[in-house]
């Protein structure tokens, strides 16, 4: 039964990992590009170079997102998914669409906006494929009475992406798109949701772990889990607004935004209040592989809830807008908690003992070591580039640009090694899955 | 612990909020203006579709962040200023080969995203309950 589970999800993980790959190479083209205006620009330009990164790793997380939802949903009930003929469609559906989308960018058709600028015809596949793995998902559970929190948070997230994928796309409607202040509150607002969207999968996903893990389900059924799901789902609703505090809409969405988003210090407090248990899990648990990355995540949710709960401030936010803080943001949370999260699920399918110790140990430190170096050097040059647009008479563009050189030399070299760390725990990792999915043993 | 009838209690008193909140933000643009020429509107497509100039270059603040934000720039530079860039590129920034009438469209779109509003955020007020206005 094991071997036919994981044989479901494991072309996902593969999928993803290259993805991933590509992804990778992309972030670190087109870091190089800041530093060499004329790297590569006739073959492949920025403006191609970005979403090829962008979608690339957005897709693997939504793709690695589903293989642990598939794999942990098929662990809860104890059987397979209902439905296994859906489930291979829907890879073929993603699979196909995902290269189709990369190959469409090296010509340079484009469409769409910003994360998702591929043609717009795409977005119907996408939704397609979507719509099957919510009917396998909610189908193959039998009974939703008294189910834990990670279902509810699959669950939800499921229908909430299907319903923003679909509000991202609604610029296609004349009626939507010809003011252009009302066309970017909706663009944002449905970006802003979406995030919370595939959060919830993959937070569902990593209390699921968690519980595996512990070997205990009494937080899954708590109270505090519950509330703590609430708030997150207010602010996967309300909070979006934190990302247009400077678009002249309407005032009630900020305020609205700027209050919701302070909700989130109470989880800075419980992370606070829960530290020292936190560490004593993490000792006992960090022989494991699948650990080692969820305790990584658990400092990276840290500094970056902390980063942005400032960024919700509208007064520091003017600061930081449009500057590479929210680059820095941005990767900080989609590298240092939902990769990290999603390279525990990928362990946890993949047994302990086919792996090359050595070499996984190697990769995960340079990671861990490169990460925070690449956070800092967006950092800095986000923060001057923030002072620099709030002074009075500044510098040219062009000069202010030459001025954060150091800062974005130290952005590429740090990207070159985190790339180099995670080829090769992806190596490993795509060595074992392949394995496993051509093995005939039982695992 | 929660019984299953409160947690859903719950769950659909959110989902009815934000449905409300989105239909009503999808009816009531911010601003009443005046509809949107084709000209400008073949220009919003061409910086969004045909050109990604997003990649590289924001308008409020939000966009890629390798180029500056454009969102006054038809304040900020003469007609024949911005052609010069977009027919000779500058940095990264390649030449993109745009016909006349593309051209004239873009700039068409920049100048109704420069009536829009302000996006320097230098002439927002920041007060001491952290919130701003423009
Ligand atoms: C690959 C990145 C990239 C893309 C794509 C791009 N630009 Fe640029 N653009 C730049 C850079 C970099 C600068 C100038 C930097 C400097 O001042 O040194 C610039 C400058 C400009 C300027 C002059 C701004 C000023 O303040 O003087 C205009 C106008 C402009 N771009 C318009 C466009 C339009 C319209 C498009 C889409 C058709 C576009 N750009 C696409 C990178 C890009
Ligand atoms: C798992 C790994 C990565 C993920 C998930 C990731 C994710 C992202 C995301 C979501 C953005 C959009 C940021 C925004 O708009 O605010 C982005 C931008 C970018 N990333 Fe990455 N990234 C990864 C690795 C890298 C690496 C290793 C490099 C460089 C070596 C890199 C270079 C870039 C560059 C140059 C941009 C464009 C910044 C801009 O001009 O707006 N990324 N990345």
């Amino acid at each position: 039964m094991e071997l036919y589970r994981n044989k479901l999800s494991i072309p996902f993980f593969i999928l993803s990992l290259a993805l991933l790959m590509i992804g990778l190479t992309f972030g670190f083209i087109g870091s190089v590009q800041y530093l060499v205006p004329d790297f590569l620009k006739e073959w492949i330009s920025f403006d191609k170079v970005r979403p090829l990164h962008v979608s690339s790793v957005v897709f693997w997380i939504l793709v690695t997102a589903m293989g642990s939802v598939i794999t942990f949903l098929q662990e809860h009930i104890g059987g397979s998914i209902k439905y296994p003929p859906l489930l291979k469609a829907q890879f073929w559906v993603f699979a196909i669409t995902f290269l189709l989308i990369i190959i469409s960018y090296f010509l340079g058709i484009f469409g769409g906006r910003e994360y998702w600028e591929f043609h717009p015809y795409f977005a119907f596949p996408i939704a397609f494929g979507w719509l099957l793995f919510i009917i396998n998902v909610f189908s193959s559970i039998k009974n939703f009475r008294n189910q834990p929190v990670y279902v509810w948070m699959w669950l939800t997230g499921l229908v909430f992406f299907l319903f923003t994928y679909i509000e991202s796309n609604l610029w296609q409607i004349l009626w939507f798109r010809k003011e252009i202040i009302h066309d970017m509150t909706i663009q944002w607002k449905s970006y802003g949701s979406l995030v919370g969207s595939w959060n919830m999968l993959i937070y569902g996903s990593s209390i699921y772990l968690m519980d595996k893990i512990s070997g205990n389900q009494k937080y899954s059924y708590s109270s505090i889990a519950f509330a703590l799901y609430f708030l997150g789902l207010l602010n996967g609703m309300f909070n979006w607004g934190h990302h247009i505090y400077t678009l002249p809409t309407h005032h009630f969405v900020k305020h609205i935004a700027y209050i919701i988003s302070m909700t989130e210090l109470i989880l800075i407090a419980r992370i606070i209040y829960l530290w020292k248990d936190s560490l004593t899990t993490a000792k006992m648990h960090k022989h494991l592989r699948s650990y080692q990355f969820i305790i990584a995540a658990d400092v990276w949710v840290f500094i970056t809830l902390i980063l942005a709960i400032l960024m919700s401030i509208p007064a520091l936010n003017v600061y930081m807008h449009g500057t590479h803080v929210v680059v820095a943001h941005t990767m900080g949370a989609t590298i240092g908690i939902n990769t990290m999260l999603l390279f525990a699920y990928i362990f946890d399918v993949i047994k302990d003992s086919t792996i090359n110790e050595k070499i996984f140990k190697i990769g995960y430190r340079i990671i861990q070591i490169s990460l925070p170096i690449f956070f800092l050097s967006l950092l800095s040059a986000g923060i001057y580039k923030g002072f620099w647009q709030m002074q009075e008479q500044h510098l040219i563009y062009g000069s202010m640009l030459k001025k954060l050189k150091p800062a974005f030399l130290l952005f590429s070299s740090s990207g070159f090694f985190l790339v180099l760390g995670f080829f090769m725990i992806i190596f490993i990792a795509l060595k074992s899955l392949l394995f496993i999915y051509s093995s005939k043993n039982k695992i | 612990m929660f019984s299953d009838k409160y947690k859903l209690i719950v769950l659909i008193f959110l989902s009815i909020s934000f449905l409300f909140y989105s239909f009503y933000l999808y009816k009531k643009p911010p601003h009443e203006t005046e509809n949107a020429t084709a000209l400008e509107m073949e220009g919003k497509m061409i910086w969004q579709k045909k050109k990604n100039c997003t990649s590289c270059h924001q308008l409020y603040g939000l966009g890629g962040h390798l180029g500056p934000d454009l969102t006054n720039i038809t304040q900020r530079r003469t007609t024949p200023q911005i052609e010069a860039f977009l027919k000779n590129g500058i940095n990264q920034m390649p030449n993109f080969n745009l016909s006349q009438h593309e051209m004239e469209a873009l700039i068409s779109f920049l100048t109704a995203v420069n009536k829009s509003g302000n996006g320097d955020p230098r002439t927002y007020k920041l007060y001491i309950d952290g919130t701003i206005s423009q």
